[in-house]
């Protein structure tokens, strides 16, 4: 069982090594030549004017908060779906009692305009 | 096990006997062993990713009617080394105001969570990384540390069009997410298992390929999968015409080869996992029982459609707009993907012990039961739309008259 995930664990490293040896080789053979102009940030040739990490529209974090939601339903689907077949009529009715309660909050969001992008 | 059967694992068995033979204890052998095992994984996906830089250049020039690269070697098959050549070669920029640690982290953080998910690939019966019990969790977790990336080099380039692209693109990863495991969970529910070895196994004797049982599940699974790599019709995160090229501006040389590495070689991967889940992996009618190798290239060549057909949608479909995009999903695939997990899951109890092609067959008739009713709710729906803008355009045309 641990075994499998120290195989991954160095696969990890593994692929991290090449990136850096990727990277490594652009550092050792690319040129080095600092200019001020040339680290600006590209704003498609014109001066960039004020941060470049700015406040962005909230709508985005509404898609966030709707994953959040979405997302921890999933997690419940995982462990049910795997002892399904076990678990009988009991875990078909409990699932759908559970995707039930869902619905509510899916269509409450639907109405309130949370899956509209305005 | 002799070498001919079973080259992979017999060189690998017979590498620890040397090592064991050495004196080093078995823990240390097994542990070098596997080293070199990853290590041959990586630079296997490596060369297929240079490979995979020359086929997308050639498809895409014949799709757009050119001729592609044709100059370096036969069907110019060495041009990815040319390039990768001039990325080495190229100076590399960090701009002035970015976050020096994160910004130089995104790139690596990208190639990574792709070769993650070569750790769980089966290429055959017996060449596969690890067996992972949890998979497909696995599958959605390494996909997730490709968001981190994005939204890291979003962040720390300083740059608004790369910030922009970030959200965009992450917004859209995490909306597709959710159709994407709800249609992982329907090989789980038919298997029984969330192993892709168990999963490719079932596909196999006294089995159907899973597209067969669940075509809905294939589709879905295309569609985020499509969205989850931020191809085209979903590309808003490197949209040419209005932010360049999304998070990675600001990306110079090898950096930038990284990212684009990394995509390339996740699409294939997305490839190869459409090929696990629903089309039967490495097995076709038994021939993978000949050699380990000829599973091995059943499956690249799976895979290898499997990319032909992201990239078919990529270059035929033009980029959606984003609010039809997450609208899609959220008010489309999110709830459709819900009612087939429970179609599934009910018939999967009702039919539970019958014949294999009674299975298929009620599972099939269900799928295109829901695709029918779906395509009809949709047409209602817009047919509705059009009523309801139709006496706006009438009165507009009589006013016009008087």
């Amino acid at each position: 069982m641990l075994f499998e995930y120290i195989a991954i664990a160095t696969l990890i490293v593994l692929a991290v090594i090449v990136a850096l040896i990727a990277i490594g080789l652009g550092e050792l053979f690319g040129p080095k030549k600092k200019m001020e102009e040339k680290s600006m940030p590209y704003e498609s040739g014109m001066t960039p004017y004020g941060p470049g990490t700015r406040r962005m529209p909230v709508r985005f974090y509404l898609i966030a908060v709707l994953f959040i939601l979405f997302d921890i339903e999933v997690v419940f689907f995982l462990p049910w779906a795997i002892v399904f077949r076990q678990l009988g009529l009991f875990g078909l009715i409990e699932m759908a009692v559970f995707i039930a309660i869902l619905l509510v909050g899916y269509i409450y969001a639907w109405k309130k305009g949370a899956l509209e992008w305005e | 096990m002799t070498f001919w059967s079973d080259p992979i694992n017999f060189v690998a068995q017979w590498l620890r006997d040397v090592f064991t033979g050495w004196g080093w204890n078995p823990g240390l052998a097994n542990a070098i062993t596997l080293l070199l095992g990853a290590l041959v994984l990586i630079l296997f996906a490596m060369l297929l990713d240079i490979f995979l830089v020359w086929v997308e250049r050639k498809v895409v020039a014949r799709f757009q009617d050119r001729l592609g690269p044709n100059r370096i070697g036969p069907f110019g098959i060495f041009q990815p080394f040319a390039d990768i050549v001039k990325l080495i070669i190229k100076e590399d920029i960090t701009p002035a105001g970015a976050d020096k640690l994160v910004y130089n982290l995104a790139p690596i953080l990208s190639l990574t969570s792709v070769l993650l998910l070569w750790a769980i690939l089966p290429l055959a019966a017996t060449i596969y990384g690890t067996d992972l019990n949890v998979a497909l969790l696995y599958l959605v977790a390494a996909g997730s540390l490709g968001t981190l990336s994005i939204i890291m080099a979003g962040w720390s380039s300083n740059n608004k069009y790369a910030l922009l692209g970030a959200f965009r693109m992450v917004a859209a990863m995490v909306s597709y997410e959710i159709p994407m495991v709800v249609a992982l969970l329907i090989p789980t529910i038919i298997t029984g298992s969330m192993s892709v070895k168990e999963i490719t196994l079932a596909q196999g004797d006294g089995g159907v390929w899973f597209f067969i049982a669940a075509p809905l599940a294939t589709v879905i699974f295309l569609i985020s999968a499509i969205a989850e790599l931020g191809r085209s019709p979903f590309d808003l995160n490197e949209a040419e015409s209005e932010i360049v090229a999304g998070f990675h501006i600001e990306y110079t040389g090898m950096k930038f080869g990284l990212f684009y590495a990394g995509e390339l070689l996740h699409a294939f991967t997305f490839g190869g996992f459409l090929a696990i889940l629903f089309f039967g992996g490495y097995r076709f009618f038994g021939l993978e029982n000949l050699h380990p190798f000829v599973g091995a290239i059943i499956f690249l060549v799976k895979a290898l459609i499997g990319y032909w057909v992201i990239m078919w949608v990529k270059y035929t479909v033009p980029r959606i707009r984003i609010d039809h995009m997450l609208g899609f999903n959220w008010k489309f695939l999110t709830p459709l993907s819900l009612v087939v997990l429970m179609v599934t899951a009910v018939l999967n109890q009702v039919l539970a012990g019958t014949e294999t092609w009674v299975y298929a067959l009620v599972m099939f008739l269900a799928n295109v039961v829901i695709g029918w009713l779906t395509l009809e709710a949709l047409r209602a729906y817009s047919r509705s739309q059009r009523k309801a803008e139709e006496p706006a355009v009438e009165s507009v045309a009589q006013a016009a008259q008087h």
